[in-house]
Order: C-alpha cells, then structure tokens, then sequence
C-alpha cells in the first residue's frame, strides 16, 4: 500500500507538469487549473499517505523502484522513502504550494508569462517531491537539479529586465557549489560503502557505526560535503546574500521558493543524513557553529534591512540558523516544528508584504514618537555604528564570494585567452587521438607516469571549461569547450581505470548531442541576428522565445541536467575515481561547477535580459 | 526662477554652474512623493514649455521615453476599427491640408520608418566601461540605494539609521568618523568627505576633469536611477512629506555617490587613475543639443490626434446636440459628488433612477482646504489639492477607538530571541489566516480603508472659538464669516444657487483596498490622495448653519429653512455609501433620507454591475446585487492587484451644467465639473475652476498617459514583484530603483489620450479665463490638456489651436440610441462608444 501511495506523490506533481508542458494552452484557466489541482491533489495524497503511515505504526518506509543502470559493482536505482521527515515536508511543501497556486490564479490576472509561472511552479514542484520523498542521494540528486534549474528560471522570470537575470545567473553559481557537494557526496559514499546506499541502510545504527570507525577520514569528508551543500542552498553564512537578492519574481513565487520551501532544503538534506553524522562530534560542532553564526549574522543585517522583503529573507535565514543548531543537539522533532512554523510564517509575511506601507503608515501617523537626539561617543558607539555599517553592507559577504571564488577563477580564465578556437581544436584532436590510440592499445606507461595521465587529461579540461567560463566574445567557442572538457574527463577516467567502454559513450553521448543541437541552432540563429558577443544581455528571448526554449533544452542536457544519459554517466565516471584520488575528484567537480556555470552564463547572456535592440521599450538597467 | 540656458536653446557646452545644473536636474527629476502622498502630475513637466508633441519628442530623444503607442500598435487600432478612417482624413485635412491627404495618407498607414537613434542619456558616463572595462553602476548602486533607503526609511528597519537628526551628508560622515567599520573605504574618498568646503565641482575635478561634461555627467548619473534622484529631490523640497523627518538634498546624494564612485575606481585602479574626460570623443554633442522633430514624430503626432478625435468628436457631437434649456423641473434631493470621472457612472445610475435626484461635480474638496488631525493622530493630513497651503484646521474629537493590529509586521519578528518563539507559535497561526485570507476575504489590518480616514460618529471643530489661540500657525475652525465664504463659492462655482432640494447631499469619495502599496493614489485627488469625507461633512455643517444661510440671503443665494446638507461618503472601490450627521435630521427629512439611501443602494448595485465588465473574476450576467457583493468581496481580497481600476481610461473633463451631459453614455470617461455661465458672466469662478482641472485633471489624464505608453521607464512595471522600499516607495528586487509612475495593473485598459476640457461658456470669456495665469495657460496653450469653448446659447464649438478659439465643427456622424445601459455591461469589456441616453 505504502508503495502505491509514495508513488502517487511522485506522479501527482510529474504528471501535472507534463501536463502543462505539453498542452501548452493560453487559457489562465487551464494553467492555473491545472497547477491548482496538482497541488491540491498532491496535498490530500500526503495526508491520506501520512494518515495511513501513522496508523501503520510509523515505521520509515524504503521503496525500491527502479533500477536504470547496473554494472558488477555499481548500481543506479530510484529510491524512495517515507518517515517523518518526508512526512513534514511533503505535508507542509503541498500545502503551502496549493494556498500559493490558489493566491496567483488571480494575483497573476493578465501578467505575460502567466502560463509561464504555474509551468516553473510546478517543475520546482517535482523537483521539491522527488527531494523530500528520496530514498537515496542519487534520487534526491535528480530532485535537487529540477529545483536549481526552476530556481534559476522563476528568479528570471522577468527576463527582460537585468537584475532578476543577473541575480538568476548569481543564485545558479551558488546552487552549483551545493550540487558540487552532494555529487562529491555521492562519490565518496559509493567508495565508503562500496554501493549506492540508501537513506534507510543508515537508519541502522550498527552498520554505520561499523563502516565509519573504518574510514573515519572519509566519513567526516561525505558530511561536511553535505554540510556544505546545505549551506548553500539554506543561504547560511557566508552564502546568505543569495537569498534576498533570489526576490525578484512575483511575490507569491518568493514566498513559495524563497521565504518557505526552497531555503529549508538545505536543512532537509541534514536532516535526511541525520544518521549518518549523528556520531560524529566535529559533524555536529560544525553545524553548531555555522547555525550560531549564520543566526547572529542574519538577525543583524535583518534589523538594519529598510526594504521589507530583504528583511523577511533575512528574517529566515535567522531561524534556518536556530534550526541547524538544534539539530547539532539533535532535536529533530523541535527542528521539523520550527521548519513548519518558520514555511507557514514566511509565507504568510511575504504574502501580505505590500500591506505595510498602510499598516505602518497609520500606525506611525497615531503612535509616532521623535527619536531622541543621538549623543556618540566612546567605545560602545563605535561598535554599534561599526555594527550597523558592517550588516548595512551585508558583512561584505557579496564582496567576499566575488573575491574568493569568481574573481580568481575570472583571472585564471583570462591566462587562456590566446586559446582560439582553431588551436583547442587541434590540440583536442590530438589528445583525443593520443588517448584513444593508448587505451586501445591497452599500452601501459610507467606506474609513476601513469598515475599523473588523468591529471593531464583533467587539467586539460578545466583549461578548456576555464576558457568557456570566460569567454566573452564567440559563444561557439564557449558552447565547444565545454563539450570537448566532457570528453576530457572520461579519457581521464578512462587512464584511471579500466571501464566498459559503453559508460563512456553513455555519459558522452548526452553532452554531445546537445552540444551539436546546440551548436546548430546558434549557427542558424547568427543568420539573422548578427551580434552574438558575449559582453552584454541581448534578451533575445523578446523576440525568439522559441529558440530560447530550444538552446535552454541544449544548455540543460550540457550540464548533465536529468533529461539526458550524461546526468548517469556523470555518476558512473565518478565511482571510477579512487577514494584516494581527491585532486581528480576535485578537478573534476571543480570542471562541473565551470561548465555548469559558463553554460547558463552563455543562456542568459544571448537570450535573457533587456532585449539590446529595443532600447525604447526595455526598463533601464537599475529599474 | 532662474533662467536656464537649456530652456532656450543655447545648446552649446559651456562651464559649469552647480546651483544652475542642481536647480535643471531638480526639474527633469520625477516628482513623485512619497507613497503615503500620491499625487497625480504630469511625468514629464519638465517638458510642458513646449507644444506636446514636440515636448515629448524632446523627451524621447533626450531620456530614451517611450511617449506614445508603437506606429505597428496605431495601425493595429485602425485595422480594427478603433480608429475609424474618417478620423485620420480629418486630421490630415485640418493640419495638412486636403491637396496633401494621400501624401500623408501613405505615410500614416505604411511607411516603414528607420528605428529611432539610441537615447542620449548615459553616453557620457558609458565611457567608463568601454574604456576603463569597469561597471561603476553594479559597484555603486547597491550600496547608494540602501543608504539612502536607509537614512529616509519610514519605520520598516527595526535598527533604524544611527543618525537621523543630521543632514544626509552630516550624518554619513559623522558616522564614518565614528563608527569601528568605514562606509567608504579608500582614503581619498574619505578626506574628500570630511573636507569642510566640499563641492561637486572638486569632485568632479578628479572625477571627469573638464568642465564642460560637468553638466552631462550629473544628468546620466542621476538618470542612471532616476527613481532615488527624484524621490531625494522631493523629499528635499517637500520635507513634510515625510513624517519622520530628514534633511536630505540632491546636492548631498551626489556628492555621496560621487565619493562613491571614486571609492570604486580607486579599489579597482589605485590611487591614479585618469579622469573620464580624456576618453570622451571631440564630437560630443551635449544632452540639451536641439532635437529635430523628425518625419516620424511628425507621422505620430498626426496618429495620436486621430486616436483621441475618435473619442472627443463623436463627443462634441453629443454634447452640441444636447438641449440648450435646462430643465427646471422641482427635485427632491441633490448629490454634490467629486468630479472624479469613477462618479460619472454613479451619477447616471442616481439620475436614471426613482428617486427624483439631480446631481452636480465639484472638486472633491468642496472648496474646503483645510488641514485635518484625527483623535489621537500625532500629525495633521492636508485635504485639499496639492498645490493649495491651508490656513485652517479642523480636529476630530470626541470618542476614540482602536486600530486592529498585524503581528507579523511586528518588531519582534525580528527581535534577536522574541523573533524564535514568535515564529514557532505564530507560524501556524499565519498558516490558519492564509487560509481564512484566501477564501474569505475581508477587511483586516491589511486594508486601507475609506471608512477609516474619520470616524464616523466623532465631532470635527468646525467653527472657531473666537477665544482659542492659533495651533502651529493655524486657524482651528472657520469664523462665520469664512464659512459664508466658502459656502457661497462653493454653490455660486456648481451654480446651485436656486432651486435647492429637501437633502442636499454632499459626497466625498475614498477607496479600499488590500496589500496595496498605492493605496494613495485611488483616493480622491482634490483632497491630496485621502478620502473625502471630512471636506464633506464640513462643506454640510457650514451650509447648514442658520448664520450662514441668512448671510447668505444677502448675497443672492436664499436656501429654504427646509433643505438640510448631508454629508457623506462613496467608496470607489466598494461602491458603498456612509452618511454622517444623519441624527440631526428632522423625522421627515429622516423619512425621504431613509427613502433616498434605497435609491443610493440600487444606483451603487448598477454601478458595481458596470464597473465588474472590466473584472474577469467576475460573472457579470448576475443581478446587481450580486456583482455588486463579489465586487465588495474582491476588494479586500489579498490577491487581487486590481481592487478597482482607478482613474484608468480617463479622457474628458465637462465643465458646465449637466443638461450638456445628461445625456450622453460617457462610460465612465469624463471628469464632470458643475458650472453655469449664468451665475458667473464674466469667469471669475471659471478661472478658479480651470486653474484646479488643469493640474488635478491634466495631471492625472497625463499620468496615466505616460506609464500606459512607457511603462518600464515612466510607470512603475507590474505591481507584482515589488519590493517596499522604507514605506516611500516601490522597487523591484532588493538591488532596484524606485520605480516611480502607475503600476501596469493600473493603466493597462487605459487609451492614451488626452484630457479634452470641454467649457460651456462664450470663447473669449474661456480665453480670459486661463490667460489669467501663465501656468494654467500653459496646459493648454501648450497643448498638453486640450480645451473647446462650447456657445451656451448657440452650441457652436471652438477649439483651442496655438492659443487662440478657432471654430471646431465636428464630423457629420449620427450616434446611437440607447434606453437600458444595463445590458452592454453583461457583454463588453471594452472601452464603449458615446450614446445618446434616451429618457427614462
């Protein structure tokens, strides 16, 4: 029964989505109809599921689904499961979402993209089940990559102005960090259990405790991996900026994504993996910190927050702080409760945002008091001004992720820029050439060299995601790059260990045809829009949202978005990299973060944005 | 004010005057107060020296402003219908001449035209990132905006600004001195604050280095987020609109995002770096060089009137066909109400129905100007047009009551410990009111409400006590005689002076509406954007008063002891009515009133009906009753962006006795000013009256004209994403401008065209009449408001071309007939065409 009931909860919210997709009608009717009966329906399922679980004697519950994918040491299998934790959030995620739905079928009267919105609310929708609902990382993994996509697409989804672009093309970098963590994540597991474990192996108590005295060094890396994915996607310090620069959508969908649902995923996943860090103590100290710290942080620059929904997102952050701290004591249930409160109370603050200029316009008319005259001095002045400048500037946390991560990997980038394309290529040939040649031949070189093959090849792809990343002149130069850095990384591999050759060409086969749809599509488009450059937006979406649609399918296969073979194949290449390998692994991750980001980067430069000629109808910049 | 070179036309680059160019700048800026002030203007005021077309062209060229439909989006209209094609041949005959008609024909209907050149705002400073290769814009406009937010933030911080009883600049170096963490970093910036005779020009010195960019330099960097500029540049001429007060000027912002700006340049570049200027091409040509009106804005120009005679003519035409005698039939009751165009429609269905009533417009503040502070209000609201300094105020006192409260606005929502307990118990409490909010919606603390703005039992000190000194320069009440004053101002400008019914009700209007941010601006416009009903109950008291009313006597007006003043209030948005001082009634006026108040009720019913033809949610086949429920219903409700639609489709202003209009279905267009030429021969209450339309009225009409032509840059965008920004504004994201301007919600069903002023008096009396004033004749000489003299007695038309009457004889058309109204609104949600009312 319970089998039934969680695979209805996946196919209420899939089935809805394709729905919409495919019907592609105009109808505000249809659209929201359809959005709201997906939700409403998905929320009587949770509580018929929850009521059904309870009386069943509350045993979590893992359901096996589907395995896409086995080789004699590897497989890849959907997974679902069902406790409390999944319980809180499905009840809680369908339940806001269908009040929300109900909210926007009028708020969103006449808006362009009407269709557009309940489309993304309800991709962000399966994408938030799939999560909750996952039985292991490589399930939650999928869910998690339908959020950071839906994210970046409600975020822009005014397209045609610059900052809900830009702030898009920020959030996306950030989530990328969080999807880099659980993929490491998964690698590391797979070696620490030599199997794709679910989340319902971990709830037993002695075999973790067995495995993790084993390789305690690795255990602490899979939870602090996590850990840090958490954090990203909870915007906790220092990647809180994200979060109320996420707001540019219309209110309802920040309140949905960003005031409740969205953010707390990050605590879901620890909360998810509970069993597996609960022992370790510098797991839970961390966690300590991060929340203590992210809490204190948060509220401080929420007091100062003059602009009512970044005072909100802050607002959050703050509980989302508290909760992680709770958590590190252990308290699960307080944990799922604040959640809970934190979603409903957000929600609602959002919601009803505009209300406060009349509400404290009239109370500031009848109960106003004149400040008394400040008299500074001395040290405790100091610091509070010190105080109040520092959160006013958000702690320079903005200032900090440009300076930490994306300016020196702008600067590395930059070393490459005699790369043409011509020259990549013939380089390319030939490594691809060298390395084909040397593994057919199965020709083994020195074990000292042979160790540093994958490195080369490795390196050789992050020069080539480096050059896409900041390319700002040929998209095609870019778009190429990161399809040849794919193939880098399973020739590196490939050096590695030794490996069916049909993986390989699994993983490749994804990123290649999107790499040439992609291709094709922008060689035709150049036709009749001449400036393709990357220095600016050029909001080509204004007149081509066809193509736009089209080369964002291309942009998603390319990053191993779940629409294609490469999403597994990404999966398999890593079960090849050794624990011991952490540099290739990084090396590797570090070249998926890149291509993520300079593919997105190139989406958003060509189609999003003011629209470059029609300067007349288009807001300016900081509108 | 002090001449400026740019006004006429010495376009040449030339040295730099700060005053001069702070004083220009101060002028182009958008002067949009803030929030809790909406006032309708005309966005491009700046521009209204010239004739319209060439004013907006100017602007266009200039700012890069949308300023009238797409030529495809004409075309679109004469293609359906919209535009008929008589209109255009008319147009081309009059301005082009009939020998050139299918010359300009060809032109209007499908000469494909080059896209127009780049805007030149921004050029200058864009050198910055073509030469320099760095984004001065994303470095500084983060941190400008939130000071500055910061510092004029109204009470949404719960850490408010550390120091607010210094000026802007004062306070930003006494805090920079100050505080442990710097605000701007580099030490240039820093010495350059605190030097003791700053100015902008040392800035900019170091900054772009020659003088003659000095002047372009401030326009694109204040244009570069025009919604700041202009809300500092308001703020620092109208403080009080601001009750927390601060000393903020626009000289002080720029200095502050100059300081910035070198602070940015510094971080990326060190300490040398060369100023912009020797990057700028010798070519440059300065931002005021002159705008050729060009064949295109010419083509538009031509389009444009075309669209709005397809509107005003067959208009006219109603208006010269209707009777020429009023009818003097005795009437029961009478209703002044607003000459808001949202009352047009109110009006009519009064008129239509059984209770015997004749209505009349005027200025929603009933010739009352006064300022007004409610029991237990720490501040004073003003209730009369913007531009009008009242000597008088008038207190509620009497009862008091609470104000309903919403926790989650609540500072201990962010209170560092509070904030954890609260949002574990008030967490499922907000989930429990979503639900309730979203299926029944009703009035909370999160409506505005009309009702609130008074409450309806208190009593107001109308009259002086002649012993009571004067409050904070004020006249608490009116003396006798000022009432007599008023009272015969008032009745002689409607030219109600004889034949007064039993009740006369006096009917102000306000709106409500839920988790609206403009709250203000769908309130009534003659009374600063508040509600109505205090300037009615006044208006009501001071024409009751016995001393008054024999006063009165001597002056022409007799009102029989019989007829009492009520006043009252509509609210717009729910269509209902509050009566006020409905007790001191005597039992058979008690009686008609009680009568009366059915007759309002069904009117409102009618009215609700019509108006829902513009609502989608609503089934608009159902009886009155029941719109009229669902229509109360939307109101409050949280997520309706469109409580009512305003001002929207706004197009005409009569100003005359209602037999010209009576008539005539307006749908809901025309702003309707009770005057009679009789009572006032030579237009003495006639300039009054026209100095109030052309501000209010063209104001308004001109408002809703831009931000429905240029949404993005002159309107606000959609209302869905905004962002409060310090209770004074709206912006997009956390990161955006102030986004001045209607909110697409607002003007999307809205025509762009402009205001008609129809005046039902001889030309040379109108002609005198707005001569009197240059601002006034500079709406309409200019063009930007449009105005025909309609002949009391012939009915023959003038219009008024380059500043003088020239005949204006409409098209030969014959409009339609209709009885019942009721049915087309069961049908339509488009705009209607003029129709002959024929008589119940």
């Amino acid at each position: 029964m319970m089998h039934y009931l969680i695979l209805t909860m996946v196919a209420i919210p899939l089935f809805g989505f394709l729905m919409i997709t495919v019907l592609r009608t105009s109808s505000e009717k249809w659209n929201s109809g359809i959005a709201i009966a997906t939700t409403w329906l998905q929320f009587i399922a949770s509580s018929c599921t929850a009521i059904y679980w309870l009386s069943s004697g509350h045993h979590p519950v893992n359901e096996k689904d589907w395995t896409l994918y086995t080789t004699h040491d590897y497989e890849f299998f959907f997974d679902f499961f069902f406790d409390k934790v999944s319980a809180a959030f499905v009840l809680v995620g369908s339940f806001l979402s269908s009040l929300v739905c109900l909210y926007s079928r009028t708020y969103m009267h006449r808006e362009a993209g009407y269709r557009r919105f309940f489309q993304t609310i309800l991709f962000f929708f399966l994408g938030y089940n799939i999560t909750v609902l996952s039985g292991n990382l490589e399930t939650l993994f999928i869910g998690w990559e339908i959020l950071g996509v839906s994210s970046f697409l409600l975020i822009a989804f005014y397209r045609d102005r610059y900052l809900p672009v830009k702030n898009a093309v920020k959030v996306f970098s950030i989530y990328r960090i969080g999807d880099v963590g659980i993929l490491l994540a998964m690698w590391l597991s797979h070696h620490l259990w030599h199997a794709n474990v679910t989340f319902s192996e971990l709830a037993s108590y002695h075999e973790v405790h067995d495995h993790i005295a084993h390789y305690s060094g690795l255990a602490l890396a899979v939870s602090l991996l996590l850990v840090l994915s958490a954090m990203a996607k909870s915007a906790l310090f220092p990647f809180s900026t994200w979060l109320p620069r996420a707001m540019e959508g219309p209110t309802p969908s920040s309140a949905i994504f960003y005031g409740s649902l969205s953010v707390h995923l990050g605590l879901f996943l620890l909360l998810r993996t509970y069993h597996f860090w609960e022992h370790q103590i510098t797991v839970r100290i961390v966690l300590f910190s991060i929340g203590v710290i992210s809490f204190v942080i948060a509220t401080g620059i929420a007091q100062v927050q003059s602009s009512i929904k970044s005072q909100i997102a802050y607002g959050s952050i703050a509980q989302i702080g508290i909760m992680l701290t709770e958590l590190s004591f252990g308290w699960i249930d307080l944990a799922l409760i604040h959640f809970a409160a934190n979603a409903f109370f957000r929600t609602y603050q959002l919601l009803v945002s505009p209300s406060v200029v009349s509400y404290k316009i009239r109370d500031q008319f009848y109960h106003f008091v004149p400040r008394e005259k400040h008299v500074p001095r001395g040290l405790s002045t100091r610091l509070a001004y010190g105080l109040y400048v520092l959160s006013l500037r958000e702690w320079n946390l903005d200032t900090l992720m440009h300076r930490l991560l994306w300016n020196p990997v702008k600067s590395l980038g930059k070393r490459f820029d005699f790369l043409t394309l011509s020259r990549t290529l013939w380089v390319f040939a030939g490594l691809l050439i060298a390395g084909s040649i040397a593994l057919y031949s199965n020709y083994s070189l020195p074990n000292q060299i042979n160790r540093f093959v994958p490195f080369l090849f490795a390196l050789a792809g992050i020069v080539m995601v480096l050059k896409a990343f900041t390319e700002r002149h040929n998209p095609f130069i870019a778009l190429v790059m990161v399809v040849m850095n794919h193939f880098m990384v399973v020739i590196a591999v490939a050096f590695n260990e030794q490996y069916d050759w049909r993986e390989g060409l699994l993983y490749i086969s994804g990123v290649s045809v999107a790499g040439l749809a992609g291709y094709l599509i922008l060689k035709r488009f150049k036709k009749f829009e001449k400036n393709l450059d990357l220095h600016q937006f050029h909001g080509h979406s204004h007149i081509h949202p066809g193509v736009a649609f089209a080369f964002l399918l291309c942009c998603l296969g390319l990053s191993g978005f779940p629409i294609t073979p490469t999403f597994l194949g990404e999966d398999l290449i890593f079960s090849h990299i050794h624990e011991d390998q952490i540099g290739l692994a990084a090396l590797v991750a570090f070249s998926f973060i890149l291509d993520g980001l300079a593919i997105i980067r190139l989406y958003a430069r060509l189609f999003l944005g003011p629209h470059s000629q029609s300067v007349y109808e288009m807001g300016y910049r900081a509108s | 004010m002090k001449s400026n070179p740019h006004e006429k036309g010495e376009h040449t680059l030339h040295g730099f005057d700060e005053a001069e160019t702070l004083h220009h700048l101060h002028h182009h800026l958008p002067a949009q107060a803030p929030l809790k002030d909406f006032i309708h203007h005309n966005t491009l005021h700046a521009f209204q020296a010239q004739p319209f077309h060439h004013g907006i062209a100017t602007a266009s060229a200039i700012f890069g402003y949308r300023v009238s439909p797409e030529l495809k989006e004409y075309r679109e209209w004469h293609r359906s219908g919209k535009i008929p094609d008589h209109y255009i041949n008319a147009v081309l005959e009059r301005k082009k001449g009939a020998e050139h008609l299918a010359e300009w024909r060809e032109l209007l209907l499908n000469k494909k035209f080059a896209t127009p050149e780049a805007p030149r705002i921004g050029r200058l400073r864009s050198h910055w990132k073509k030469h320099y290769k760095i984004d001065l814009d994303a470095l500084v406009h983060p941190l400008l905006f939130r000071t500055l937010c910061s510092y004029l933030d109204q009470g949404i911080a719960t850490w408010p600004f550390p120091i607010t009883s210094l000026s802007f600049l004062e306070a930003i170096r006494e805090l920079n001195q100050i505080s442990a963490v710097k605000i701007l970093k580099g030490k240039r910036a820093q010495q350059l604050l605190n030097k003791v005779d700053l100015n902008i020009t040392d800035i900019l010195a170091e900054l772009v280095g020659q003088e003659v960019y000095y002047h372009d330099y401030l326009f694109d960097l204040c244009f570069a987020h025009q919604g700041w500029s202009g809300m500092v540049s308001t703020v620092e001429s109208l403080p009080q609109s601001l009750l927390d007060p601060r000393r903020i000027s626009l000289r002080e912002a720029i200095i502050f995002e100059l300081l910035l700006e070198i602070d940015a340049l510094d971080t990326a570049f060190g300490p040398i770096w060369a100023p912009l200027s020797q990057h700028i091409p010798s070519n440059y040509s300065p931002l005021f060089s002159k705008v050729a009106f060009t064949q295109y804005r010419e083509v538009i120009s031509l389009w444009q009137e075309a669209l709005e005679w397809s509107f005003h003519d067959p208009m006219v035409v109603a208006i010269r066909e209707s009777p020429i005698q009023s009818s003097s039939s005795v009437v029961s009751s009478q209703a002044i109400f607003c000459i808001d165009d949202r009352e047009c429609s109110l009006r009519r269905h009064l008129e239509r129905g059984t209770g015997n009533f004749e209505t009349f417009g005027s200025p929603g503040f009933f010739g009352v100007a006064f300022f007004f502070k409610p029991l237990l209000g720490k501040f004073t609201t003003k209730l009369c047009p913007a531009p009008v300094t009242p000597a008088h105020l008038i207190k509620e006192v009497g009862t008091g009551t609470s104000t309903s409260s919403e926790v989650h606005f609540s500072k201990h929502a962010h209170h560092p410990i509070s904030s954890v307990f609260l949002t574990q118990i008030m967490g499922f409490w907000s989930a429990l009111k979503l639900v309730i909010h979203l299926f029944f919606p009703r009035i909370s603390a999160n409506t505005s409400s009309a009702a609130n703005h008074m409450h309806a039992d208190a009593q107001l000190t109308i009259e002086r006590d002649p012993s009571q000194p004067k409050e904070d320069g004020l006249w608490v009440g009116y003396a006798l005689d000022e009432m007599t004053d008023a009272v015969e101002r008032f009745l002689k400008s409607i030219g109600l002076t004889q034949q007064f019914g039993e009740i006369i009700y006096v009917v102000g209007h306000g709106s409500s509406s839920s988790n609206n941010p403009h709250f203000a601006a769908y309130d009534c416009g003659a009374c600063s954007g508040r509600a109505g009903s205090v300037n009615a109950r006044v208006m009501a008291y001071m024409a009751n008063h016995d001393h008054v009313r024999s006063s009165l006597v001597h002056r022409g007006i007799t009102i029989p002891a019989t007829s009492r003043f009520v006043g009252a209030l509509h609210d717009t948005t729910r269509d209902e009515m509050f009566y006020y001082d409905v007790a001191t009634l005597s039992e058979p006026l008690r009686a008609l009133h009680n009568k009366n108040e059915e007759c309002f009720q069904i009117a409102l019913d009618a009215n609700a009906k019509e108006r829902s033809r513009r609502f989608a949610s609503i089934n608009t086949t159902a009886s009155a009753k029941v719109v009229h429920e669902q229509v109360a219903r939307r109101s409050v409700s949280l997520f309706e962006p469109r409580p009512e639609l305003n001002h929207a489709t706004n197009a005409a202003c009569i100003v005359g006795r209602r037999s010209l209009s009576k008539n005539i279905f307006l749908d809901r267009r025309s702003f309707l000013n009770s005057y009679d030429y009789r009572v006032d021969p030579d237009g003495t209450y006639l300039h009054a009256i026209l100095r109030a339309v052309a501000p209010v009225c063209g104001g308004i009409n001109l408002e809703y004209y831009f931000s429905r032509v240029d949404n993005q840059k002159l309107g606000a965008g959609s209302k869905l994403p905004h962002n409060v920004m310090g209770l004074i504004g709206v912006a997009n994201g956390i990161d955006g401008d102030l986004r001045p301007g209607l909110p697409s919600q607002m003007i999307e069903v809205h025509d762009p065209v402009r205001l008609m002023v129809v005046v039902e008096h001889f030309p040379d009396v109108v002609l005198h009449a707005i001569a009197q004033d240059p601002a006034t004749s500079e709406w309409f000489k200019n063009e930007w408001v449009r105005l025909i003299a309609i002949d009391p007695i012939q009915h023959h038309t003038s219009l008024l071309v380059n500043g003088q009457f020239e005949p204006y004889t409409p098209l030969n058309i014959t409009l339609p007939q209709i009885d019942n109204v009721m049915p087309m609104f069961e049908s339509n949600d488009e705009n209607l065409p003029i129709q002959i009312l024929q008589a119940v």
